[in-house]
């Protein structure tokens, strides 16, 4: 019968409209920036640089905690070719004790970056990781979204925070590296004993 | 004035012996009105022009006009590496990330003869029959848009859009750019958590295709706008290499899936709908039951997946550096037939890298399916194709 | 108490006017109802662009506007200060007079048809011994503004769309003409007053509205077609499509003077609802016997706006239809359709009461109905399909 559909699809909004009041199904509305939505752990928005406030070198700060070994990795496999980095003149032990570069300079321009977190991906170092800060506009239009290093550098207690069990496990993989160069160390030094003593014998 | 030009030098660059339609003859010499439709649309398909001249009502010749979103995707490919390819492959089909991963990812994997594990298989499938639901949903809701319909229909499939694309953003880490395809697998291993929260969505699905069935399937004024319209007829959609819901909805039994059965799609039991008129309707209806297919075949698939490994352990991801040689993968895309074609020089960066975007080929016919019609059906015509912008211009 | 209650506008103008000397009483009377119907009617149709937004958005699923005062309900303050302070651009090449005179034509003519509705018990401005015809004269008037719009901007596009909403115009004033008739045909009238007054009746607590019996009906659902084609409303608004070539004759008006048209569509929406209302639905009379003490024009105005709701209802839901098929809808279904009412009407007054007439006239309406819906859809070959799948 002629109208039928119409009908049809007449009651199918008429359903949604009253459902809207009763359902939040049918009411899909977050009124930002009232009401917003927690993100989800692998939400990934730009990087950020991870320093560990209990290292080697001995300071608290984030310069010196920096995992950051400027190996330019990242620099190189990024597609939009966002990551600026320059290498210091001088080495700084890291949380392993070895002696290793640190980024004099390290530029992650924002406003060209894609998220796509293939940076994070090839780090050896665990060194940096995706924040999930959004709200980041700025009125300066010329630097405001170049961020050096400082802006970059947030704390292994904050990377906790906002990806707790990436974190954790992040954690556990270097914990377990630095066991086994201080086995290997161990091995190593007791390899050397042995042949002074070898030697001596 | 445009209309002032002869008619003849409108119609002037078609090939030597082309038959102009009989349906096409300007009933009034000298008296074409020549409009361009675009750049902008109310009809959010993106920045896209079409020179349209008409006959009082009627169209006598459409040229599309793209290029507006080109963003020299290829070329760019040919100076970074293969991985460094792969978050810009997300922004070719935008509404449909996963599948040009996918389609990347096998092109790679066959130049450089790169197995991947069961699970990883499993979980491609399931996010890309995700990808082909909301997909065919958004275009069916476009489609009801352009119709004026309000955009009632587009809200309420975006309403489903929004839970597949949370599962998206809690696997990979975004909605929309997802990059998460490698050649060997899959970045990240998807929770038990996930996987049940993507059965819950999964058994909502045919709910609210049934519900978009009730809104419209047989809404009279929906018929009597899209049946008889836009016909596109099955040599013609072959010849010009049509291919996905376009050429179904024509009658040509043509789905990659089964041709190729890429990935693990032949373990699936799915079917493939065909239409018998090739207008509007018919493409709208094939999009609606291949939804409902695609709900089977998650089903399945999310009963079937097992514990495994997502990435082949020995594949390499950064440093790739595939022998000298060529690959052409495809998959079927929900617009179609997605491929890319590479070769490799043996070094990092691929020598040449090339998309076939299936929105761009399908769009090649619209001048012949419009020719004769309303201007108002040329809008619709347009959204039956269903393209994405960044696909046509790449 | 209860009449006092529903007569209280009456009561009131009477009051404001006893101050003036009796000689100016009458003219006093009637500027203050004048008055009244310009003030509440543009507050009204402030109202409904906020319930069309809202209610178009629950809909779909989304709130609508909600920032600006209470729920959002101060938003046409903000919209018509917006219209108000816009720019007022005239084509260079326009015609001037006409340019400026076709929206107040438009409102003009369109706050005419108030003149003689019946609001409620004793409300009506004028009370005409020939109302309903007085009100589609100046239905029709409506239209010519149209017409001066997309003429007199010299745009080819206006002129075009000023065409296609004319013709469609003209077309669906036919049955809306043909559908009233039936009512006039059957109560003898063409007092609005009379038919309201015809239709207020009470059988077993039910009323004589003339949409509970088979030829009111029919013609009630032809008239609500109509209305919705002549308004321009969905799912007949081709001429107003944003997605479509021609922009429109209302294209070249900016600020103000567009507000006005839209001013005007929206009185027209609620003129022509309201006629309806009178026409159909009994006016001001309440829809059960028992219900009678509520005050009559409360009675008039919750029907005015259900009517809106139903509107703003169908444009959430409905695609458009195109202009060739609008014109071959109404020409093709909808008058075979009036006409067969008349015929249909004048059966049931000539076969007197009883049961018989309402088996006899219902069976007629249905019957026609299904065969004409069903020839329409056969011979422009529509209908749903099935689909095959691959083997």
């Amino acid at each position: 019968m002629l109208g039928e559909g119409i009908i049809k699809g007449m009651v199918e909004t008429a359903k949604n409209f009253f459902g809207s009041y009763f359902s939040a199904e049918r009411l899909t509305t977050v009124e930002y920036p009232e009401q917003r939505i927690a993100p989800y752990e692998a939400a990934r928005v730009f990087p950020f640089l991870v320093f560990d406030s209990k290292n080697h070198a001995g300071g608290t700060d984030w310069e010196s905690g920096l995992r950051c070994v400027a190996c330019q990795i990242c620099e190189k496999e990024c597609p939009p070719k966002c990551i600026f980095i320059e290498k210091s003149k001088d080495k700084k032990p890291d949380a392993l004790g070895r002696l290793q570069f640190y980024p004099a300079r390290f530029d992650i321009d924002i406003s060209v970056c894609m998220s796509c977190q293939i940076c994070v991906e090839v780090c050896p170092f665990e060194a940096i990781k995706m924040d999930t800060e959004f709200e980041l506009s700025t009125e300066d239009r010329f630097g405001g979204l170049l961020l050096d290093r400082k802006q970059l550098a947030k704390s292994n207690q904050y990377y906790h925070q906002i990806h707790p069990a990436e974190a954790t496990g992040v954690d556990a993989k270097l914990a377990a590296e630095k066991i086994k160069a201080h086995a290997k160390v161990k091995i190593t030094d007791e390899a050397k004993t042995a042949a002074i003593a070898g030697a001596g014998a | 004035m445009s209309e002032m030009q002869s008619h003849s030098a409108i119609l002037a660059d078609k090939p030597q012996g082309w038959n102009r339609p009989a349906a096409i003859e300007p009933q009034n010499e000298g008296e074409l009105l020549e409009v361009s439709m675009g750049p902008h649309h109310p009809s959010t398909h993106g920045v896209f022009r079409m020179d349209v001249a008409l006959d009082g009502e009627r169209v006598i010749r459409l040229k599309p006009v793209f290029g507006y979103l080109h963003r020299n995707h290829e070329k760019l490919a040919e100076g970074q590496s293969y991985l460094a390819s792969m978050p810009y492959t997300d922004r070719l089909d935008y509404i449909c990330p996963i599948t040009n991963n996918w389609a990347y990812a096998l092109a790679v994997e066959k130049l450089i003869g790169q197995e991947v594990p069961e699970r990883a298989e499993y979980l491609r499938v399931i996010l890309g029959e995700l990808t082909r639901y909301q997909n065919h949903a958004s275009s069916i809701g476009f489609l009801i848009q352009e119709m004026g319909a309000s955009g009632t229909p587009l809200m309420y499939a975006f309403r489903e859009r929004e839970k597949i694309l949370d599962l998206f953003e809690e696997l990979t880490g975004a909605r929309m750019m997802v990059n998460y395809m490698r050649f060997g697998g899959c970045r990240v291993d998807a929770s038990p958590g996930w996987l049940d929260r993507t059965r819950k969505v999964v058994a909502g699905l045919s709910g609210f295709a049934d519900e978009f069935d009730q809104l419209l399937k047989s809404n009279e004024i929906l018929m009597a706008r899209t049946q008889g319209v836009g016909v596109l007829r099955p040599e013609l959609a072959v010849n010009a290499g049509v291919t996905g819901p376009m050429l179904r909805a024509s009658g040509v039994n043509y789905d990659i899936r089964k041709v190729d059965g890429y990935g693990i799609y032949n373990r699936f039991n799915f079917r493939v709908p065909l239409g018998d008129h090739g207008d509007v309707y018919d493409r709208y209806m094939i999009r609606m039951l291949e939804m409902r297919e695609s709900i089977e075949i998650l089903n399945q698939a999310l009963r079937e997946i097992q514990p495994g490994p997502v990435m082949d352990p020995k594949a390499k991801i950064r440093g790739l550096r595939p022998k000298p040689g060529e690959a052409y993968g495809r998959i079927e895309a929900p617009k179609g037939e997605l491929g890319f074609y590479l070769i490799s020089d043996g070094g990092p960066n691929p020598y040449r890298y090339r998309v076939r975007p299936p929105s761009l080929i399908n769009l090649t016919v619209l001048e012949d399916m419009c020719l004769g019609v309303n201007v108002a059906d040329v809008v619709l015509i347009f959204g039956s194709v269903d393209i994405v912008l960044g696909e046509v211009d790449r | 108490m209860i009449d006092t209650c529903d007569q209280i506008f009456v009561l009131l103008q009477h009051w404001l006017v006893s101050f003036l000397p009796a000689a100016w009483q009458t003219a006093a009377g009637v500027l203050l109802s004048v008055a009244a119907i310009v003030c509440l009617f543009p507050a009204l149709f402030a109202l409904t662009t906020v319930f069309e937004r809202k209610g178009l958005a629950r809909i779909q699923n989304r709130l609508g506007p909600n920032r600006v005062g209470p729920f959002g309900f101060f938003q046409p303050i903000a919209d018509g200060i917006k219209s108000l302070t816009k720019e007022d651009i005239v084509p260079l090449s326009a015609d001037a007079a006409v340019h400026f005179l076709a929206p107040v034509l438009l409102v003009v003519t369109v706050f005419m048809g108030f003149a003689v509705l019946p609001m409620g018990r004793n409300m009506v401005l004028v009370d005409l011994d020939a109302g309903l015809l007085f009100y589609f004269a100046m239905g029709a008037s409506s239209e010519l503004a149209v017409f001066m719009a997309g003429w007199s901007s010299r745009n080819k596009y206006s002129l075009l769309g000023a065409m296609r909403a004319v013709a469609q115009m003209i077309s669906y004033e036919v049955p809306l003409l043909l559908s009233s008739v039936v009512v006039v045909m059957i109560t003898g009238s063409l007092s609005l007053t009379k038919i309201v007054e015809a239709q207020n009746h009470y059988t077993w607590g039910l009323p004589h509205w003339y949409i509970f019996t088979p030829w009111g009906f029919a013609g009630f659902l032809m008239y609500a077609i109509a209305t919705t084609a002549e308004t321009n409303r969905s799912p007949f608004d081709l001429p107003e499509g944003e997605s479509e070539l021609v922009a429109g004759y209302h294209t070249e008006y900016s600020g103000f003077k567009f507000a006005l048209f839209f001013l005007g569509e929206y009185v027209a929406m609620f003129s022509i609802s309201g006629l309806g209302t009178t026409l159909f639905l009994g006016g001001w009379s309440a829809p059960f016997s028992f219900l009678t003490w509520v005050p009559s024009w409360i009675w008039f105005f919750s029907k005015l706006m259900l009517s809106i709701f139903v509107f703003i209802w169908m444009r959430g839901t409905l695609p458009r239809l195109r202009q060739d098929q609008l014109m071959n809808f109404a020409w093709k279904f909808v008058l075979p359709m009036c006409l067969l009412n008349l015929m249909v009407a004048g059966l049931w007054r000539f076969m007197g009461d009883g049961w018989l007439r309402w088996v006899v006239c219902s069976a007629i309406l249905l019957l026609a109905y299904v065969g004409l819906g069903l020839g329409e859809m056969r011979r422009q070959r529509l209908g749903p399909r099935s689909y095959r799948y691959a083997e």
